[in-house]
């Protein structure tokens, strides 16, 4: 099934769009946006609205029509999780259940990005948006490091705690900061043997699951998770591991 | 403004008590004790600047020279070798710069070396007093162009001459104040490095160069617009008195700059904030710079409806630190945030208490409200929504720093236009509530009154707690911001260390007399 953007009209292909550009504000400037936003491959476009940010540069809002479309059913997508996640409960039982023990968690802000909104929503007694926390998890031990924990602290802190899996928060992601630090933390893990029993999960706003396996963690998390979809991926991951034997080194 | 909460008078005046009760101890250990950081910012303030080839800073250089010599104070080594070398620090700097090792120049007799400290702290405090009058001058001139609350943006593209461009078109469009965001990664470095950045992460360092930079470009709109555009950068982390330095020396006219942030948040050692903050405020006083306190930060890890009473609470100890360093309140600007759950009922009336409460209890403070960031999501129309009633809260209540919301918050550090919608809006709302505060009271027994009432008691309760344990203990026990830090633990605790029975410091003893700190 090919699909465009709706906006009112099935296939109207109807796009909004905002930008600046570096000049100053003209009929010419206003001109360029148009044929710039035609030059992105948009069949129509108006520019609706032109307002100076300073002498040298001009901010536009557009509305354009695109002719591309997609064919839904050939896009492919693995989620982290491919059923919905166990409540905090059921997460609880399958832990007792499977392990007889509890699980410990590890998770920290690493490097140097200092946002532990993310791992807090995650790990928190009180959670995020009425969903809770993992350190109110019974079946699960929870520490949270904080924030700029060296990577190098990191993984020492999760051989010493013994955790099963280790959560990685990475807010900041100008020039791909984080890639390079997700990098060397995942090599350190490596290098150590820790992944080769602990799970390494890393979430953020701007992190997918695509991108975490990549670069060689087990699962990516991006805006919109709750601590029972993160608990739920590590629970059902780990008892496969458990199943198939341990990891082998690779 | 009009007190309209019936707040009680003696339960302030009880909460103040009770501060003072906490700090108490805190200021003991202050007193007796220095830190790597003071004697560096000490340094600075005479003279001390540049670095080698290997971006070593020189104050570092002198530090590590003399590194066992710490408790004496480092600055009549650096006098001595002034007045042995027959150089200024211009010259003594590049000097050190070239390898000259200070351990091994004797010290003078003390005699001459207070002599010369006098004329290097008369040298210093002409220049803050330079400062301070161009900036008063400035203020007075282009008073009738002036906003309250003022417009607050931050610039953040890791490169300071873009960055001077964002702030320009900024400040075209509205804003009153500028921040200029330092990468997270300098809080936890032990030195300030030097020179321009263009390549920074999440920000630029906060260098001395950065700032003339900025203020440079800052001052030249500040004339086209006739508007006195205010420059703010980070004094917090490991280096927060030699920050402190550098803005009071670049006439900086606000600094981050919270009792317990450090400690909470970047787990650097409490014993070393305590002292490191001390000694920042009172050179940010000296200067005549506003400090913003960080109390926002606790409800972004805690929740905002349960944990408000802990923003009062540390309001509170901020107010009460700052003015143990000899601050006034006109220069306190007290943090707090704009962090309910949108999906609470009523939510709004509580940020309203929150925010009404907090002007009512510290008149005189600038007070520094933060605009939602827990509860932004990708979504940026929601987004812009929820600026509106924050821009709303802020200018109903007549709060003073107003921190503009992004409607790209969440997503990206600020574009160029997503500024100008945030100023935008916020110039549109407050301009059609102009005079909304004067107008309205709240109910007697209604929601707004119970909320800020109920809060002030918690805030007793906790500081009542906070006081009984020690406020070492306190921390220790996770009473701030859910977050346990350990006395010994946390960065930068090798770099307190007790002043020895010889301790001189000119700078120390300047700022304590000029602002009239008991000795």
């Amino acid at each position: 099934m090919y699909i465009k953007p709706y906006g009112d009209t099935l296939n109207d292909g109807a796009v909004q769009l905002s930008f600046s550009m570096p000049v100053t504000c003209s009929g010419r400037a206003k001109e360029a946006a148009r044929q710039l936003v035609l030059k992105m491959g948009f069949a129509q476009c108006d520019i609706v609205h032109a307002h100076p940010l300073s002498d040298e540069f001009t901010f536009f809002v557009a509305y354009a029509k695109t002719a591309a479309s997609i064919d839904f059913d050939r896009v492919e997508y693995v989620e982290a999780l491919d059923e919905k996640s166990l409540s905090m409960d059921e997460v609880n039982a399958f832990i007792k259940a499977e392990f007889k023990r509890k699980l410990v968690v590890v998770g920290a802000c690493t490097g140097f990005d200092a946002h532990t909104v993310g791992i807090d929503a995650i790990m928190n007694m009180k959670g995020y948006n009425h969903h809770f926390g993992l350190e109110r998890y019974p079946m699960i031990e929870a520490f949270n490091l904080g924030a700029q924990v060296p990577n190098e602290k990191l993984v020492e802190r999760a051989r010493e705690l013994r955790a099963d899996a280790v959560l990685i928060s990475q807010v900041v992601t100008q020039k791909d900061t984080h890639v390079q630090n997700l990098t060397r933390l995942i090599e350190l893990a490596e290098a150590d043997g820790l992944h080769s029993h602990c799970l390494m999960i890393v979430g953020g706003p701007r992190i997918g699951n695509k991108l975490a396996r990549e670069l060689g963690f087990d699962a990516g998390f991006g805006s919109g998770t709750y601590a029972e979809d993160v608990a739920t991926f590590i629970v059902k991951k780990l008892k496969e591991r458990q199943t198939a034997g341990p990891r082998r080194q690779q | 403004m009009k007190a309209k909460l019936g707040l009680s008078k003696a339960k302030i005046s009880q909460a103040r008590r009770r501060a003072a009760g906490i700090a108490g101890p805190v200021r003991e250990h202050i007193r007796r004790h220095t830190t790597v950081a003071v004697e560096r910012a000490t340094l600075r303030l005479l003279g001390a600047d540049g670095a080698n080839r290997d971006g070593v800073p020189v104050p570092n250089l002198v530090l590590e020279a003399l590194r066992g010599r710490v408790g004496e104070g480092l600055s009549k080594h650096y006098i001595s070798a002034l007045l042995r070398e027959g150089k200024s620090p211009v010259e003594l700097n590049a000097a050190l710069a070239e390898g000259f090792d200070i351990a091994q120049v004797p010290l003078l007799d003390q005699g001459r070396v207070a002599a010369k400290a006098a004329e290097l702290v008369r040298e210093l405090e002409a220049r803050l007093r330079a400062n301070i009058t161009h900036r008063d001058a400035r203020l007075k001139e282009f008073s009738p162009n002036a906003k309250s609350p003022m417009l607050y943006v931050i610039v953040a593209t890791g490169n300071i001459h873009e960055d001077v461009k964002q702030a320009r078109a900024a400040a075209l469009q509205g804003a009153d104040i500028v921040a200029v965001i330092r990468t997270t990664a300098q809080s936890l470095l032990d030195y300030v490095p030097y020179g321009a950045t263009t390549e920074g992460f999440g920000g630029t360092y906060a260098t001395q160069e950065n700032f003339r930079i900025m203020r440079a470009a800052l001052d030249e709109v500040s004339q086209s617009q006739r508007r006195y555009i205010r420059l703010v950068n980070y004094c917090s982390g490991l280096c927060m008195p030699e920050i402190a330095a550098m803005g009071a020396l670049e006439r900086l006219d606000m600094m981050l700059n919270d009792s317990m942030y450090g400690i909470l948040f970047r787990d650097i050692n409490m014993y070393r904030t305590f002292v490191d903050q001390n000694f920042s405020r009172m050179i940010n006083a000296a200067a005549d710079i506003v400090i913003n306190t960080g109390e926002d930060n606790y409800l972004t890890t805690s929740d905002a409806v349960e944990k408000a009473h802990t923003v009062l609470a540390s309001q509170f100890i901020n107010e009460r630190f700052a003015l143990d360093a000899g601050m006034q309140p006109r220069l306190m600007g007290l943090g707090h945030a704009f962090e309910m759950d949108p999906a609470i009922k009523n939510g709004f009336l509580l940020e309203l208490a929150q925010a009404q409460m907090a002007r009512e209890i510290f008149p005189e403070h600038p007070l520094k409200y933060m605009p939602p960031t827990k509860f932004m999501t990708g979504d940026v129309f929601k987004g812009l929504a929820m600026n509106v009633l924050f821009n709303f809260a802020s200018k109903a209540t007549g709060q003073s720093i107003h921190l503009l919301g992004m409607l790209t918050e969440a997503i990206h550090t600020p574009h160029l236009q997503d500024r100008y919608l945030a100023i935008q809006n916020a110039l549109y709302v407050m301009n059609s509530m102009a005079d909304f505060a004067d107008e309205v009271e709240f109910k007697r027994g209604g929601l707004i009154k119970r909320r800020a009432q109920q809060v002030l008691d918690e805030s007793l309760t906790l500081l009542a707690e906070v006081e009984r344990l020690g406020l070492f203990t306190a921390i220790a026990q996770g009473l701030f911001a859910e977050v346990k830090r350990p006395q010994d633990g946390g960065k930068g605790f090798d770099g307190v260390c007790e002043k020895a029975p010889g301790y001189w410091n000119p700078v120390e003893d300047w700022l304590e007399c000029r602002l009239k700190i008991a000795g």
